[in-house]
C-alpha cells in the first residue's frame, strides 16, 4: 500500500516532469500524458480510498524531511476519512478536467506548457491534501498557490494575466504568514506537526486561548486560500487564467484546501469557541456579500467566480459553525456542479472565440443543446433544487448552522441562496435562452457545440451532479457522509443543541431556491420587470454592486500606491541614499577629508617649521618625563 | 584532530595559490588556454575538498582536518587550520561556487583576462584562508588579503562608476577590519593578562570568557567589522554600490562567498567568546535584522535595475540569517547557517542569471526588457526556479532555511518569528515583480528580438546549482547533520553563565598570575 | 668633571637646534646639524669612559660615520638645490606644502 500511496503523488509529478522537460517534442501528446498520468493517479487512489472506507486510516512515512532538534517533521502521506474525500475529489475532478483541456487547449502555443503546469498542480494538491502533518500540507499550500500563479499567468503576454498572477501569490502569501505562524504555535505547543501527534493531545496541551490564537493564525492561511472576505480580491482577477483552471483550481480543488485545512485541524477548532465565530460569520459575510455582487455582473465567468466566494462561504459556516462533514459534504457537491459550470462557460468562450460579456450572449440553447443542458442542470444543484446534489449539500450546512444556535447566519445563508438561485438563473436564461442579441453574430463566429472530449467530462460532472448528493441521505438512520466524515471530524458538541422540523426547513431552502428561479423568469424570460427598470430605481445600489463595491480600487489607491510610494520615495530616496548613504556613510569619508584639510595647514613646507615642530615635541616630551619623575 | 592524516586543507587553500603562479606563467595572448587552465585549477580544488565532506565526522564538535604548524613562536602565532561543522559547509560552498562563477566570464571578460584569472585564484585562496583558520592572526590576514583582489576585480572589470564604488567598498570594509584588529590585539593581550600566556587560538580563547565589563567593547569592535561584511542595517550602502559596478563573477563571489565571512565572522567570535554581551545585544541585533528584512524588500521592490535589486534583497536574506544567528536556539542558528548557504546559491545563481542576460544585453534596467519567455525559454524556466527558491517556496531550499530561521526565532520569542512570518509577501511582491517585467508581458523592445538562449557554457554553471536547490530542498538532513553537533557545542559555549568577576576577584586573579610568573 | 661635559654636549645641541630652526642658508642648517650630532657624540664618549663601557665608543664610531654619509648626501642635495635654482635659501624649497 506504501508504493500505491507514493505513486499516488509520483504519476501526476512523473507527467509533469515529461511534459516539463520534453515538452518540445511531447507536444501533439501531452494533452494524452498529462491525462494518463492523472488516470494512473486516481485509479491507484482507490486503493487506499477503499482502505478507508473499511474503517482504517493508512499512514506511511517515507523518509524524514525536516530534521530539526526541537521538532522532526517526516515525509509520510496519511489517507483518512477527510483526505479521502479530498483525494477522491482531486484525482476525479483534474483527470475530466484534463481530459476536457485537451480539446479546450488544442492548437494553444504553450499546449505541453499547460499540461506541465496542471499535473504540478495536481501533484501538489495531493501534497496539500495527503500529507501527514501541517508543513507537508504546507508545501502543497505553497504549491498550488505556485501552480496557480503561473497558470492564471498562463497566457503571460498579457499584462492583465501576469497581473493577476501576481496579485494571486502576493494576497495568499498574507494567507500563508497567518498559516506559518498557526504552524509554529502548534509546534511550540505540541513539539510535532504530525496530526497524528497533535490532535489526540490537543485537550491535555492547549488552554482555550492558545486553541483561539492557533485557530486565527491558521483561519488567516485559509482566508487567503480559499478566498474569504477580505482576502477575496485575487479570486475574480484569477479568471484571466484559461477557463479550465478557472474550474479545477479556482472552483473544484485550491480554493476548497482552506475548508479541508479547517476541517482537518477540528480538534483545535472545537477547543476555541471565538475561532469558530470567527470562521462562520466571515463565511457568512462573504456568501452574502459576493453573491450580491454576482447579481450585476456580466462577465460570464466572474459570475461564477464570484459565486464561487459565495460558496465557499458556506462551506465555511458548515465547518464554523461545527458541522465539518457539512462544510466538506458541500465542497464535494460543489466541486462537481461548479467544475461543470466553468467547464460549461469555457464551452460558451470556446465557441464564441473568448467573448465573455452576456449582453452579446442570448439563444445559445440552439446552437449547443448539450452545453445549455448541462448548465442547467449545475445551476439547479447550485441553487439548491431537491434532488440535485447541491441541495443536500446547502440545506445540512444550513440546518446545522440553525441547529447549533447560529440563527442570523442561518438567516443571511437563507437570502444568499435565494440570491444564488437568482443569478444562477439570470446567466442561464440570458445566455442560453431568449433571442440573439447580436444578429449574426453566432453566424460569423461559426458558433457550435463542443467537441466530444469536451461534453464527455462535462456529462459526467453532470451526472455527479445529481446524483452526488445522495450520500447526504438517510439511510437506516445513518447518513453515509456524516457517519466517515465524523469519524475523523466530529461535530463540536454544542451545548443546548435546537432542534426543528426537518420538513420545515428543507421547504424554506426549497422556497427560496424556487423563488430565485422564479424571480430569474419573470425578469429575464417574461420580462415583466426588466432588469434595467430595476437598475433605474435602485440607482446607488446598482452602481456600488456593479463597481464591485469599489474594493479593488480602494485597494489600488490606498494600500499599494502609498505602499510603493512610501518604498521609493521615503524610504529609497530619502532614507537609503541620501540620510544612510550620503549622509552616514559618504558623511563620515567627508568629516575624514576635512580634518585632513584642516591638518594641511601644518604643512608650510618650510623646513624650519618642521624643525620647531621637532623640538617642541622633544620639549613636551622630556617635560612630561621630568615632571613625572619629580 | 586530522582524520586524513595529510595536509588537506591547506592543499585545498593554496592549489589556487599556485595555480595563480602557472596562469602568471602563460603567454597573455593564449586566452583559451588561461581560460580552461583556471577552470581545471578551480575544478580541481573542488574535487580535493570533497574529501572534507565525506570524512567528516560529524559526532564531534572538534576541529577537523587540523594542521599546526608554529609561524612566529615567541608571539605564540601558529598557522593552525582546521574546520568544524560551522566552517565545513562555507569551504564547500566556495570551491563549489567559484569555478561556476569563473566559467561565467569566459565570454563576459574580454580585457585583461590573464589577469582577471589570476585574480579570481588569489580570491579562491584569501576566502578559503578565511574560512579554515583558527589562529586569529592567520584570520586576520587572510581576511584582508582576499580584500585586494575584491578591489582589483570591481576597480578593473567594473561598470562606469567603479572607481567610486571600489573605493567605498574597500574603505567601509576596511574602516571595519580596523576595528576588528583592535579587538584582536585587546583581546590577544587580555587573554595573556588573564592566563599568562601568548596565544591567538581561537579555540583556547573561546575556552575562557573575559569577564562581561569587558566583553562589550570587544563584542562592538567585532560587531561594526563583522555587519558592515554581512551587511546589516544600516551598514549596507555600499553593497548595492559594489553589486552593480562588479562585473557578474565579483557579484557572484562577494554574495555567495564574501557576505558570508561576516556571519561566520559573528559565528566564530562575537558568540562563543562574548556569550554575556550576546545575551545582552541580541535584541538589538535581532531588531536591526528585522528592520533589514523588511526594509531591504522595500527597497529592493522599487530598484529599477535588476542587479541593485538583488543586492537589496541580500540585506533582507542576510536579515534572516543574522536573526537565526541571535535567536540562539538551536534551529534558528542551524537554520542561519543553512540560509548562507541557500542565498549563496539562489542569490548566487541570481546574478548569473543576470550575467546572462546582460553580456547579451549591457543593460541591467527592469525597463529594458520584458516579453523574454516566449524569446528564450530556458532561461526563463532557470529564472523562475531561482527566483522561487529566492522567496521561499516549499521544496526549494530557501523554504527549509527560512522557516527553520522563523521558528527558531518563533521559540526565542513568539513575537519575532509572528513579525517575521509577513516577511515572505514582501520578497515575493519585489521579485515576481521583477519576473513579471523582465520575463512576462509583451515583447516591447525591439533590441530584445536578437536575444540568444542559454548555450552549453551556461547550462553548464546553472545546473549544479539546480541540484543544490532542490537537494536542500528535499533532502536537508545531508547538511544538517553535519553541523548538529557544533551548532550545539556553540550555543552551549553561548549559554554558559560566565561568572561575574568583581574588582577584587580580578586583582586576586592578576596577583595569582604575576606570582606565577615570577 | 662628568657634569661639564655634559653640559657642553647639551650646549653643543641646544646650539646645534638653535642653528638648524633659525638659519635659512643650507650650508649652516647642516653644520648645525653636524653641531648637534657630535654634541650627542661627545655624550655618547664621556658616558661609555664613565661607566667604564666600550660600547659607547664604538657607538660613536658607527654615529660618525653615519654623520659623513649623512653630510656626502647633505651637500649632494645642496648641489643639487644650487643647481634647480640657484640658490640654498631653504625657504625657497617649500614644495613639500603641496
Amino acid at each position: 500500500m506504501s508504493g500505491i500511496l507514493l505513486f499516488v503523488v509520483l504519476a501526476p509529478l512523473i507527467g509533469f516532469l515529461i511534459n516539463g522537460i520534453f515538452g518540445k517534442w511531447t507536444k501533439p501528446y501531452a494533452g494524452v500524458i498529462a491525462s494518463l498520468a492523472l488516470a494512473t493517479s486516481f485509479v491507484l487512489g482507490l486503493f487506499p480510498i477503499m482502505s478507508v472506507l473499511h474503517g482504517n486510516i493508512v499512514e506511511h512515512i517515507y523518509y524524514t524531511w525536516l530534521p530539526f532538534k526541537e521538532v522532526v517533521i517526516p515525509f509520510g502521506l496519511r489517507v483518512d476519512a477527510l483526505s479521502a474525500v479530498m483525494l477522491f475529489v482531486v484525482t476525479f475532478v483534474s483527470t475530466m478536467i484534463h481530459i476536457y483541456s485537451i480539446g479546450y487547449m488544442h492548437g494553444d502555443p504553450g499546449y505541453s506548457r499547460f499540461f506541465a503546469y496542471l499535473n504540478l498542480f495536481v501533484t501538489s494538491m495531493l501534497l496539500l491534501v495527503l500529507g501527514n502533518n501541517y508543513l507537508l500540507m504546507f508545501v502543497g499550500w505553497e504549491g498550488v498557490g505556485l501552480c496557480s500563479y503561473l497558470l492564471i499567468g498562463f497566457w503571460y503576454e498579457k499584462d492583465t494575466a501576469s497581473d493577476a498572477g501576481e496579485k494571486a501569490f502576493v494576497v495568499n502569501r498574507i494567507g500563508d504568514a497567518g498559516f506559518t505562524i498557526g504552524v509554529m504555535f502548534i509546534i511550540y505547543y505540541f513539539g510535532s506537526a504530525t496530526y497524528a501527534d497533535v490532535f489526540p493531545r490537543a485537550e491535555e496541551v492547549l488552554n482555550s486561548t492558545a486553541a483561539t490564537i492557533i485557530g486565527l493564525a491558521l483561519f488567516l492561511g485559509a482566508m487567503g486560500k480559499s478566498a474569504q472576505f477580505p482576502l477575496y480580491i485575487w479570486l475574480t482577477d484569477a479568471m484571466e487564467g484559461p477557463t479550465p483552471v478557472s474550474s479545477l483550481i479556482h472552483a473544484a480543488t485550491m480554493v476548497t484546501a482552506g475548508v479541508y485545512m479547517v476541517a482537518r485541524s477540528n480538534a483545535i477548532f472545537s477547543m476555541a469557541p471565538i475561532a469558530q465565530e470567527v470562521v462562520a460569520s466571515v463565511g457568512a459575510f462573504t456568501a452574502f456579500y459576493a453573491a450580491t455582487m454576482a447579481l450585476t455582473h456580466k462577465d460570464i465567468k466572474r459570475i461564477l467566480a464570484y459565486s464561487t466566494l459565495s460558496q465557499l462561504g458556506y462551506m465555511f459556516i458548515g465547518v464554523g459553525v461545527g458541522a465539518y462533514w457539512t462544510g466538506m459534504f458541500h465542497l464535494m457537491t460543489h466541486a462537481f456542479f461548479k467544475g461543470l459550470l466553468f467547464l460549461g462557460a469555457g464551452a460558451v468562450m470556446h465557441s464564441m472565440r473568448g467573448l465573455l460579456s452576456i449582453d452579446l450572449m442570448g439563444g445559445l440553447r440552439k446552437y449547443m443543446p448539450q452545453t445549455a443542458i448541462l448548465m442547467v442542470i449545475a445551476s439547479l444543484a447550485i441553487g439548491g433544487i431537491p434532488p440535485f446534489a447541491g441541495f443536500f449539500s446547502k440545506d445540512a450546512i444550513l440546518a446545522h448552522a440553525l441547529e447549533f444556535g447560529h440563527p442570523i447566519i442561518w438567516v443571511v445563508g437563507e437570502i444568499t441562496a435565494f440570491m444564488t438561485a437568482f443569478y444562477m438563473f439570470r446567466f442561464v436564461f440570458t445566455v442560453f435562452y431568449g433571442e440573439e442579441k447580436v444578429p449574426g453574430l453566432y453566424h460569423d463566429l461559426h458558433t457550435h457545440e463542443a467537441p466530444a472530449v469536451m461534453t464527455i467530462p462535462m456529462w459526467t460532472l453532470g451526472i455527479l451532479s445529481m446524483v452526488g448528493g445522495f450520500v447526504g441521505l438517510h439511510i437506516g438512520g445513518v447518513v453515509p457522509f456524516e457517519h466517515l466524515i465524523t469519524q475523523i471530524a466530529p461535530n463540536t458538541e454544542v451545548a443546548n443543541e435546537a432542534h426543528y422540523s426537518e420538513t420545515v426547513l428543507i421547504g424554506v431552502s426549497v422556497t427560496m431556491g424556487i423563488l430565485g428561479i422564479l424571480a430569474a423568469w419573470i425578469i429575464y424570460i417574461k420580462k415583466i420587470i426588466t432588469a434595467e427598470s430595476i437598475a433605474r430605481a435602485f440607482k446607488p445600489i446598482y452602481t456600488l454592486l456593479a463597481n464591485t463595491y469599489y474594493v479593488d480600487e480602494f485597494v489600488a489607491c490606498c494600500i499599494v500606491k502609498p505602499f510603493w510610494w512610501v518604498s521609493r520615495n521615503f524610504l529609497w530616496k530619502i532614507v537609503d541614499v541620501i540620510l544612510i548613504d550620503k549622509g552616514m556613510v559618504d558623511g563620515a569619508g567627508w568629516l575624514a577629508s576635512r580634518v585632513g584639510y584642516l591638518l594641511r595647514f601644518i604643512q608650510t613646507g618650510f623646513v624650519n617649521h618642521y624643525a620647531y615642530w621637532v623640538s617642541l615635541g622633544v620639549i613636551v616630551l622630556s617635560g612630561w618625563y621630568i615632571v613625572k619623575i619629580i | 584532530m586530522n582524520q586524513l592524516h595529510f595536509p588537506i586543507l591547506s592543499l585545498i587553500t593554496f592549489i589556487p595559490l599556485m595555480g595563480a603562479f602557472f596562469v602568471a606563467l602563460i603567454n597573455e595572448k593564449n586566452e583559451n588556454l588561461i581560460k580552461w587552465f583556471t577552470f581545471i585549477i578551480l575544478v580541481i580544488d573542488f574535487i580535493v575538498s570533497l574529501p572534507l565532506f565525506f570524512y567528516f565526522d560529524p559526532t564531534t564538535y572538534h576541529m577537523q582536518f587540523v594542521e599546526r604548524v608554529p609561524w612566529i613562536k615567541s608571539l605564540g602565532f601558529e598557522y593552525h587550520v582546521g574546520v568544524d561543522g560551522i566552517s565545513l559547509f562555507l569551504v564547500l560552498l566556495t570551491t563549489f561556487l567559484t569555478p561556476l562563477a569563473q566559467l561565467s566570464t569566459w565570454s563576459a571578460i574580454d580585457k585583461k583576462v590573464k589577469l582577471f584569472n589570476i585574480v579570481i585564484l588569489l580570491m579562491q585562496t584569501g576566502m578559503l584562508g578565511v574560512f579554515i583558520s583558527i589562529d586569529m592572526f592567520l584570520f586576520y590576514v587572510f581576511w584582508e588579503v582576499q580584500l585586494i583582489p575584491m578591489y582589483l576585480m570591481i576597480g578593473i572589470w567594473g561598470g562606469p562608476n567603479r572607481v567610486f564604488a571600489t573605493m567605498k567598498f574597500f574603505l567601509y570594509t576596511f574602516a571595519g577590519s580596523v576595528f576588528m584588529m583592535i579587538a584582536i590585539m585587546a583581546l590577544y593581550f587580555l587573554n595573556h593578562h588573564f592566563t599568562g600566556t601568548y596565544t591567538s587560538d581561537m579555540v583556547k580563547l573561546m575556552a575562557t570568557p573575559l569577564p562581561a565589563h569587558l566583553q562589550m567593547w570587544l563584542f562592538l569592535a567585532f560587531f561594526i567589522a563583522f555587519a558592515i561584511k554581512v551587511p546589516m542595517w544600516p551598514f549596507h550602502t555600499w553593497l548595492p554600490w559594489a553589486h552593480v559596478e562588479a562585473p557578474t563573477a565579483g557579484s557572484v563571489i562577494l554574495a555567495g562567498i564574501l557576505l558570508k565571512m561576516g556571519t561566520y565572522g559573528f559565528l566564530r567570535f562575537n558568540l562563543p567568546m562574548f556569550p554575556d554581551m550576546t545575551h545582552a545585544f541580541a535584541l538589538l541585533v535581532i531588531i536591526l535584522s528585522i528592520i533589514g528584512i523588511f526594509y531591504g524588500a522595500f527597497v529592493a521592490m522599487v530598484q529599477p535595475d535588476i542587479k541593485k535589486l538583488v543586492a537589496y534583497s541580500s540585506v533582507s536574506h542576510l536579515g534572516y540569517s543574522m536573526l537565526g544567528m541571535f535567536a540562539l536556539t538551536q534551529v534558528g542558528l542551524e537554520g542561519s547557517i543553512l540560509q548562507m548557504l541557500n542565498h549563496g546559491i539562489s542569490t548566487g545563481a541570481l546574478f548569473l542569471i543576470v550575467g546572462i542576460i546582460y553580456e547579451r544585453r549591457h543593460t541591467r534596467l527592469i525597463s529594458e526588457y520584458g516579453g523574454l519567455a516566449s524569446l528564450i525559454p530556458v532561461f526563463s524556466v532557470f529564472f523562475m526556479i531561482f527566483t522561487l527558491s529566492s522567496i521561499a517556496v516549499p521544496g526549494t531550499n530557501g523554504f527549509v532555511g527560512e522557516f527553520m530561521i522563523l521558528l527558531g526565532a518563533f521559540l526565542a520569542k513568539p513575537i519575532y518569528g509572528i513579525i517575521v512570518a509577513f516577511g515572505g509577501l514582501f520578497s515575493a511582491i519585489y521579485m515576481l515583480t521583477m519576473y513579471k517585467r523582465v520575463v512576462f508581458l509583451k515583447v516591447t523592445n525591439p533590441k530584445n528580438l536578437e536575444l540568444k538562449d542559454m548555450n552549453k557554457r551556461e547550462w553548464a554553471y546553472m545546473l549544479p546549482l539546480l541540484l543544490f536547490v532542490f537537494w536542500i530542498g528535499l533532502y536537508p538532513n545531508t547538511f544538517l547533520s553535519k553541523m548538529r553537533v557544533s551548532v550545539e557545542h556553540l550555543l552551549q559555549q553561548t549559554n554558559r553563565s560566565v561568572k561575574v568577576i568583581d574588582k577584587t576577584q580580578e586583582a586576586q586573579l592578576i596577583k595569582t598570575v604575576v606570582v606565577k610568573k615570577g | 668633571m662628568l657634569v661639564q661635559y655634559m653640559i657642553v654636549s647639551a650646549l653643543l645641541i641646544a646650539i646645534g637646534a638653535t642653528g638648524v630652526m633659525i638659519k635659512r642658508n643650507f650650508m649652516i642648517v647642516l653644520m648645525s646639524l653636524e653641531i648637534m650630532i657630535n654634541g650627542a657624540g661627545m655624550l655618547l664618549i664621556v658616558m661609555a669612559y664613565y661607566l667604564g663601557n666600550v660600547s659607547g665608543q664604538v657607538m660613536f664610531l658607527f654615529v660618525a660615520a653615519v654623520a659623513a654619509s649623512e653630510t656626502a648626501v647633505g651637500l649632494a642635495i645642496a648641489v643639487m638645490m644650487y643647481k634647480r635654482k640657484g640658490s640654498v635659501d631653504i625657504n625657497d624649497f617649500s614644495m613639500l606644502k603641496k
